[in-house]
């Protein structure tokens, strides 16, 4: 049996951090918990505000607990939160650390250049910054058009940036979780369907009979409310099915783990629509009521046997069929899972369309234990004179009509049309990125850089110094959400439901909320007109009492659920008529939308290109007690996780002598070598042709002092992107990963010796 | 009355928030902790297997961290709650080599800690706050002598074992399998 220091050696994703992190700090460290012999508090000398949780983009309702000396304790869960049920997620608990990490940044900096060439930041006072962020705005607008200013906005904060943009009269709004992460299958399910799979995703994972993870590591990607689902799932005996070339948590949960060969999942689930069609297992009344392009759909499966899959997959021809079977016969209540980061071989939304097709076969769209329709609180805006209606934007850098599917601006569009391009009509010369940390977020830094060089300027708006912040030519510290209010939330739900943000503390050192930034920016610039209140608490409580409540009332309860407006959770249950918002008003297993637009109409099987021999696929996830590169430096959560490693099959170390837990160095198929050396994790659980990584670490900026260096990035690897060619995602799994046993840099400097 | 809690292998995934609502509860000094995460993987690929089991104290009824304390600082309380009264220990460390679980650590202000199953929460009849926050539900925690209580009520209705029984302490913590 491992012992809790056994177990500190063999993994980093313990929390048994021991005696081991103590030592490791060197020196106490900064904590306020050690300062405090007193221990626990009990809840009645606390006090509670409520928020909604910044650390992913679920954002459970919680309560921040503040202490008689004014500190922050702990957060805890909003009972009455449809999205976390009153349980944050490890993150959630943790933010506690954001609010206290000591590396945050604290007052306004400005680049500048010394007289022999090199740069610093200089500290400033907030009038000195904005002053010059709104000269540098008024300057571009005026000599190349508001539409030349771009927005990376990631989060709930990014709400009051965007509002100031849209007023300065740029189009040009966007954030990686489209182009990087959920859009193939926004597009997938709103051609299958009319309609997209939403945020928080629809899926009815708590009724579900039959749960199918399809590269969807839930458990990992702890997305709150899913695993909550999922748990319930599991004490309902659910039948889960995992296919991952990983052995993943849910992949440990599950009843069938299919390890597939990585970038072949179009071949199973080619393989599942033809048994489910040839055994006729599909819901012969849904479809013949709903579908459009049955037959052509039958016509196009008709050779993707299990037997043809098998070789393509790995995955073996009986269980191809037993899984099909097990899915059939728990329908409609039978899940099979869109993912969320899908962006992996290019042909993802085609990846996305063969899941939404098996779904509709299953009948499972609009049916208990498969998606339900969510409902929110319609908030009005609160008024404002009419967004100035730009003359150009992004897209123009695309002259050929490309991306017409496209329903959000592409980020990595918005590098292409900064990087300059005699051929384009407008390049864009200023960005302000908030809240997201580009370097980690986009794929091919190389690029990202290069559009950053091009730049007349970048304002970089975030609470830390994250990679991103290092470029900037201003930085704006922002607080963390524990220290503001921010707008409602609004998101959509089973039941509909809105949450309070509220500080529960004055904002430490000279950071300041994001509605004061933009504010504060809009006056420099003659917006005031759009921000016609004082604090934003006024724009709440206009808000919140339209639809009959109050800010007032909010502060107390901090979640108000309201009553559906129809009662249609279920809205295919009993196969009413419906008419679905496609070209042909049905479900479309034929998409004829993709077909106007010379895509396959059905999805096809390609094959990817393999490995080289002495390379291995990099696949990358997520930890449960991180959100990307954001959370590498809370201590708290530092505390639980405070690297990454790569994770190598037990036969391929073997082969490199690679020992578990010896720092090592990955070079990609283009020559790029890891910055920082990183920790091999020798185990069963990965297949022998891939390694894996937890996204988000190997940060380079030395501010960040607790995870500078800590780590690899998986990031920097990845320089081959696939992209696909009907929504502009960026594929990302096509990166090959060799590794270097001997420190490169080392060489290097006795090379040049 | 006889605390014990019950923890679903089942479910739990492994995500250690029961470790950061521990820390932000009791006040535990960052580098430290009451209770981790054990990982344990078997087979080869793809016949493999895998737990994870959130660990703590086990409050053992036969406890050989009180036995071997000099001062009587480690104690059992009400509910059979295992206990180091902070003030008298001497931070000999004896208990923290008798413990089969390594549940205890020194604590940077000199004195010796360890899971306390929450007793400020529970003396107020709320759960521990590791069991309120698993988003999983997997930690289940009640009185043994209370039939209809969750922890009695999981171990009526499944399989599970303890770890070390062979050290013949009489642990409560219970695994379900
Ligand atoms: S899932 Fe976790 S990190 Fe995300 S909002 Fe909820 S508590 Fe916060
Ligand atoms: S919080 Fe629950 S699911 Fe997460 S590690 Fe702890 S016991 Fe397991
Ligand atoms: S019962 Fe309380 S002290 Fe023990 S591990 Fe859980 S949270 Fe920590």
């Amino acid at each position: 049996m491992k012992t809790r220091r056994d177990f500190i050696k063999i993994s980093t994703a313990g929390a048994g951090a021991t005696a081991l992190g103590f030592s490791a700090l060197g020196a106490k460290g900064f904590s306020f918990f050690e300062s405090d012999k007193q221990g626990p508090v009990s809840d009645e000398d606390l006090t509670p505000y409520p928020t909604y949780c910044e650390v992913c983009f679920w954002k459970c309702a919680g309560w921040t607990y503040v202490d008689k000396k004014g500190e922050i304790r702990k957060i805890i869960g909003n009972n009455d939160d449809p999205h976390c049920n009153g349980r944050l997620c490890p993150r959630g608990t943790g933010g506690v650390g954001m609010y206290y990490d000591e590396d945050r940044l604290k007052t306004p900096l400005i680049r500048e250049t010394k007289a022999d060439g090199t740069q610093y930041y200089r500290k400033a006072s907030w009038d000195e910054a904005l002053d010059l962020v709104a000269e540098k705005m008024d300057k571009l607008r005026k000599e190349h058009g508001p539409e030349c200013l771009a927005l990376f906005s990631h989060g709930s904060g990014g709400k009051m940036l965007t509002h100031l943009v849209k007023a300065f009269g740029t189009p040009n709004i966007t954030a990686p979780s489209f182009a990087q992460c959920r859009g193939p299958r926004e597009v997938a399910f709103t051609a299958t369907f009319g309609e997209d799979v939403m945020s928080p995703e629809r899926t009815d994972i708590r009724d579900t009979k039959c749960l199918v993870l399809i590269g969807s590591h839930i458990g990992e990607n702890m997305h709150n409310g899913q695993i909550q689902e999922m748990s319930h799932a599991i004490e309902n005996k659910a039948t889960i099915i995992t296919v991952d070339p990983r052995f993943s948590t849910a992949a440990s949960h599950s009843k069938y783990w299919l390890p597939i060969k990585p970038a072949t999942d179009i071949a199973l689930l080619l393989a599942w629509i033809h048994v489910i069609i040839n055994e006729e297992l599909y819901d012969k009344d849904y479809i013949e009521k709903y579908a459009f392009g049955f037959d052509e759909l039958k016509e196009h499966v008709k050779n993707n046997t299990p037997e043809w899959a098998y070789g393509i997959t790995t995955i073996e021809p009986h269980i191809i069929r037993a899984t099909a079977r097990e899915m059939a016969a728990a329908a409609p209540s039978t899940l099979v899972h869109p993912g969320r980061h899908v962006t992996w071989y290019g042909d993802d939304t085609q990846r996305s369309r063969a899941i939404a097709i098996l779904n509709a076969l299953l009948g499972s769209w609009g049916r208990r234990g498969g998606f339900y329709n969510p409902e929110k609180v319609h908030l009005p805006t609160f008024p404002h004179p009419p967004y100035p209606k730009p003359t150009r934007s992004w897209k123009d850098a695309y002259p050929d009509n490309k991306y017409n599917l496209v329903t959000e601006v592409l980020s990595t569009g918005i590098c292409d049309a900064t990087i300059p391009n005699a051929d384009l009509n407008c390049h864009l010369r200023g960005w302000i990125v908030y809240g997201t940390n580009l370097m980690a977020s986009l794929p091919d830094q190389r690029k990202t850089l290069e559009a950053i060089n091009n730049l007349d300027f970048l304002v970089v708006i975030d609470t830390m110094p994250m990679d991103i912040t290092g470029y900037a030519d201003v930085v704006l510290p922002e607080c963390t959400y524990l220290e503001r209010y921010d707008f409602v939330r609004t998101s959509p739900h089973r039941e509909p439901a809105l949450a309070l943000r509220m500080p529960a503390v004055q904002p430490k050192y000279d950071s300041k909320p994001n509605w004061w930034i933009a504010k504060n920016l809009a006056s420099r610039l003659g917006l005031e007109a759009y921000f016609k209140w004082d604090k934003i608490e006024d724009v709440i409580d206009w808000q919140l009492k339209q639809v009959g409540s109050s800010l007032e009332e909010m502060q107390r309860i901090g979640v108000k659920k309201f009553k559906r407006e129809y009662d249609d959770l279920f809205w295919l249950e009993g196969l009413p008529d419906f008419e679905f918002n496609t070209n042909t008003g049905k479900i479309e297993l034929y998409s004829t939308e993709l077909a106007n637009e010379e895509f396959d109409p059905i999805p096809k099987y390609t094959h990817h290109p393999e490995p080289e021999q002495g390379y291995y696929r990099l696949n990358y996830g997520r930890a449960p007690m991180h959100t990307f590169s954001r959370t590498s430096n809370n201590h708290n959560l530092w505390d639980l996780m405070d690297e990454n490693s790569v994770w190598i099959n037990p036969k391929v170390a073997d082969l490199w002598e690679i020992k578990n837990n010896q720092y090592i160095w990955l070079k990609n198929q283009d020559g790029v070598v890891s910055s920082f050396p990183v920790k091999a994790r020798v185990t069963e659980r990965i297949r022998w042709d891939s390694v894996y990584m937890v996204h988000g670490f190997g940060h380079t900026n030395k501010k960040l002092t607790r995870a500078y260096g800590k780590g690899g990035s998986d990031s920097e690897l990845v320089t081959r992107v696939v992209m696909d060619p009907i929504m502009g995602g960026t594929g990302m799994r096509g990166n090959f990963v060799t590794f270097i046993l001997e420190n490169p840099a080392k060489e290097n400097k006795e090379d040049k010796a | 009355m006889r605390y014990a809690m019950a923890i679903d292998t089942l479910k739990c995934v492994g995500c250690g928030d029961c470790v950061v609502a521990c820390q932000t509860e009791n006040n535990v000094p960052h580098g430290y902790c009451r209770d981790w995460i054990v990982e344990n993987v078997n087979g080869t690929y793809p016949s493999l297997d895998l737990e994870f089991r959130s660990e703590r104290c086990n409050h053992c009824d036969n406890a050989p961290c009180v036995r071997c304390c000099p001062t009587g600082a480690s104690h059992i309380e009400k509910g059979g709650i295992v206990v180091v009264t902070h003030d008298e220990c001497i931070g000999c460390g004896a208990c923290i080599q008798s413990c089969p679980y390594d549940a205890r650590y020194q604590h940077p202000d000199g004195y010796v800690d360890k899971c306390t199953f929450c007793m400020h929460r529970v003396e107020k009849g709320q759960n521990p706050a590791c069991v309120d926050v698993c988003p999983t539900e997997c930690l289940h925690f009640g009185d043994l002598d209370d039939p209809n209580s969750k922890v009695s009520l999981a171990l009526k209705n499944r399989t599970h074992k303890v770890l070390a029984p062979e050290a013949g302490t009489k642990p409560q913590l219970y695994f379900l399998t």
